[in-house]
């Protein structure tokens, strides 16, 4: 068997906030009708997580589950139980229309820690970043300067940033740039 | 800069959010159809200075399609609205009328 490794086998950066690879992350591509009982069975067995609301991330210990579209969720657990947790979600709901898929090494996590997070996350996505306009418990999927990107807060100085496996270097690049040192704009202070 | 609101998420974005996916409401013409008709499909769009309805993709989002109703000139937005419908709705255009008065676009007015 070959060793899974995440894309870039965790690097890091210190700069004006703390940027991270964040490693391994289980992840599952949940498609259906979001409303329907079997839909909210099969990600509580699968999660924990009850179904989050629009545009809303739902957290259960060390799993999640994240409101991508009207019809897809994306469902996080620990690396080693994502084919469990799949297996979970086929039982529940056997027979209806759904599509689930483990994504986990489709993508790559960061994670950016520190005073300055809204900051450099707002250098880099055209999205309204003040406090009270994004808050923890949201997640938002956009652009993050040429390449798709997610994004929610885990508490007020804390940020996960989810993208594509094959924009990780990329990724990585900007998030470190942004976070220079001197690069500091202070319009959240 | 077009800022733009995603009928289906609920977020507003602008522009390099979204992506352009040209007129909206074409009514499509394929076998069966006369020569004319499905030239005028594929390539007669109308390019208004004004009104306009377009479609739009939340490409970096949540990726679903939509339709906005928005001004050509001024990049006013009137409203956007989701995909699966054939017109405006009447909200809609009651908004465009206020603004507009006597604005029409096809054969909508």
């Amino acid at each position: 068997m070959s060793e899974p490794v995440s894309a870039l086998n965790g690097a890091s950066f210190d700069g004006t906030v703390a940027v991270r690879e964040a490693g391994l992350q289980g992840m599952i591509t949940l498609r259906g009708d979001l409303s329907s009982a079997k839909m909210k069975k099969a990600v509580k067995n699968a999660t924990g997580a009850a179904i989050p609301g629009t545009r809303e991330i739902a957290v259960s210990r060390e799993s999640a589950a994240a409101w991508m579209s009207p019809d897809e969720l994306l469902l996080m657990v620990p690396y080693d139980t994502a084919a469990e947790a799949l297996g979970k979600i086929d039982a529940a709901l056997k027979g209806e229309h759904y599509l689930a898929v483990n994504v986990s090494d489709a993508r790559a996590v960061f994670e950016i820690a520190g005073a300055g997070v809204r900051e450099v996350i707002a250098k880099l996505c055209p999205v309204d970043m003040a406090p009270g306009a994004f808050e923890p418990g949201t997640i938002r999927r956009t652009r993050m300067a040429q390449v798709a990107a997610a994004f929610w807060m885990v508490d007020a100085e804390t940020v996960r940033v989810v993208c594509f496996r094959s924009v990780a270097g990329y990724v990585f690049g900007l998030l470190c740039d942004a976070a220079e040192p001197g690069g500091e704009v202070g319009f959240f202070v | 800069m077009l800022i733009l609101e995603c009928p289906y998420c609920g977020v507003k974005a602008e522009e390099t959010e979204f992506h352009g996916g040209g007129e909206a409401h074409l009514k499509r013409f394929g076998p069966g159809s006369s020569d004319d008709e499905f030239h005028g499909y594929l390539f007669e769009k109308v390019n208004p200075k004004g009104v306009h309805f377009e479609r739009w993709r939340h490409a970096n989002g949540c990726g679903k399609w939509f339709h906005a109703a928005r001004d050509t000139v001024t990049l006013e937005v009137f409203g956007t609205y989701p995909a699966q419908t054939s017109e405006p709705p009447q909200d809609i255009k009651d908004k465009i009328s206020a603004k507009r008065p006597g604005w029409s676009w096809r054969e909508f007015a």
